[in-house]
């Protein structure tokens, strides 16, 4: 009785000291990086303003951030390997662990329980409790006796696993944690030379990995996984010399507009499109320089696409049903991400020697909003805690 | 001036501007084999955030391999300058000598091999 009056007692300071909290949802907020600073803000997407900031995340000069189901707590992975859980309501760090020497990303389960982080070094994925943090497994990358592989591309997929791919190995692997340490990954091996990243088709069907080893990108159906990875868009450098890749371009479910994938080419000033049922190429884009990131708008009428150096200052819009270039925009230096409100009204684009984030209409690229914030490079909707691959 | 852009050929054009209008020999002696001080600003940049877009803010790898001191000292400084301006075959490690002339490329790799310095 004594420690259910204690228990009480604590719960009733602690909901005095957040009385301050405002009660509403988090499925209009977000989060932008400030990657010098190591902290990100909270942003709000209705009101198209910061709500405030989180400090103490680490090294953040590449950072990615996925969310609880329920839209509440971030995850953030930094570069230094720290792995935060942040409070986008009380704007808190909640938890935080250092889990490897160097980190780039990671993905929720299909439940929510666990989030999973891919490491550079040591190579490999780590799965923590989403709740605690606690370590539920760790899976080394070792693709042969003593070498570890770093680990890119991974994505959260149906049957409550996750999968992605090894630059170093060139294999990929399907990751089941409910499993025995003996039978919990699959692995596929020589899919290719070099896969940079990855996605999963929003129906969480399809795994792609993209090489930059070579042309052509490896194709995971994971309804059949039993006939192996395929080769897709063999060649489609068509031999010729590759131009300089100033940065490393990045895939994920975004890419999908409707039936087809917009996709960066490797070397080439060209978004590759790709039917999702035939997987084959059924068109390119020309665009202004080597694509970063090509992202569907919402309802797939568009691909905005921005660039490596030195045309990191443009953003450029496809239309999707002509697959022509039809606006080329310049909304600051070195433009590092764009991310679209889940109805697509607004794009948020961030520059970093601008110091600010801009945010536009899609339909008639108005400026709605400017935003001041210190060399912020990734952008995080709350809305992708509800996608599969996140 | 806040800004300038990365020119592949700045440094040849201001070069041919000077021969054009007959600079006198003395200054020639004086061109200065190190980039000035506010190239070496742009140059700390363009390593931590663009060189460190692979290779890690703080330098340390990514994707790319480290480039601390204790990795980059003991290996020749001429080959450390012809990978980055002519990047490495085989590899993602890009040329990147349309943004950088020589002179800016050994600068790096003096820097990089004794202490790189952090964005103002």
């Amino acid at each position: 009785m004594r420690i259910s009056m204690a228990v009480l007692l604590a719960g009733a300071l602690l909901l005095g000291g957040c009385a301050s909290v405002e009660l509403r949802g988090t499925g209009d907020l977000g989060v932008v990086i400030e990657r010098t600073r190591g902290a990100v803000q909270v942003i709000d997407t209705s009101a198209r303003r910061s709500l405030g900031e989180i400090a103490g995340l680490g090294d953040l000069s590449h950072a990615s951030v996925v969310y609880s189901r329920d839209g509440r707590y971030g995850y953030v992975f930094g570069r230094d390997g720290g792995l935060s859980k942040i409070d986008l309501l009380t704007r808190s760090l909640v938890a935080r662990v250092m889990q490897a020497g160097n980190s780039i990303g990671g993905a929720v389960s299909q439940d929510g329980r666990w989030v999973a982080a891919q490491n550079y070094t040591p190579g490999g994925v780590k799965v923590f409790d989403a709740q605690t943090l606690q370590l539920v497994a760790d899976v080394p990358a070792e693709y042969a006796p003593g070498k570890l592989s770093k680990v890119v591309g991974l994505v959260d997929a149906p049957g409550n696993r996750f999968v992605y791919a090894l630059f170093d190995g060139g294999e990929i692997w399907v990751l089941d944690p409910s499993q025995s340490k003996e039978r919990r990954v699959t692995r596929f091996p020589a899919v290719g030379r070099e896969p940079y990243d990855g996605f999963i088709t929003p129906d969480g069907r399809y795994y792609v990995a993209g090489l930059f080893g070579e042309d052509g990108l490896a194709l995971l159906d994971l309804w059949h996984p039993e006939l192996g990875v395929k080769r897709i868009l063999p060649g489609y450098g068509r031999g010729e010399e590759k131009l300089p890749v100033f940065k490393m371009p990045h895939l994920r479910g975004w890419a999908v507009a409707g039936r087809q994938a917009y996709l960066p080419a490797i070397g080439r000033h060209e978004v590759l499109i790709v039917d999702t049922a035939s997987w084959t190429e059924v068109g390119r884009v020309p665009v202004a320089g080597q694509p970063v990131f090509a992202v569907a708008r919402p309802d797939g009428r568009q691909v905005w696409v921005n660039f490596a150096l030195p045309d990191n200052g443009k953003v450029q819009v496809i239309d999707t049903e002509t697959r022509q270039v039809i606006d080329t925009l310049q909304p600051g230096r070195a433009v590092l991400h764009l991310e679209f409100t889940p109805r697509a009204d607004a794009v948020w684009i961030s520059s970093r020697d601008d110091n600010r984030v801009v945010v536009i209409d899609p339909a008639t690229r108005k400026t709605l909003a400017v935003l001041a914030a210190d060399r912020p490079s990734g952008i995080f909707f709350t809305s992708r805690a509800q996608r599969m691959g996140f | 001036m806040k800004h300038r852009t990365l020119h592949p050929h700045r440094g040849f054009s201001l070069l041919l501007g000077l021969a054009l209008i007959k600079v006198p020999a003395m200054l020639w002696a004086q061109t200065p084999s190190m980039p000035e001080a506010a190239r070496q600003l742009e140059l700390v940049k363009l390593v931590r955030e663009d060189c460190g877009s692979c290779h890690g803010r703080s330098l340390k790898g990514g994707l790319g391999p480290s480039l601390l001191p204790e990795d980059l000292r003991d290996l020749p400084s001429e080959a450390l300058r012809e990978t980055i301006l002519k990047g490495r075959q085989g590899t993602a490690m890009p040329p990147w000598q349309q943004f950088l002339s020589e002179a800016d490329a050994n600068w790096i790799v003096e820097k990089l091999q004794s202490e790189f310095p952090d964005v103002k």
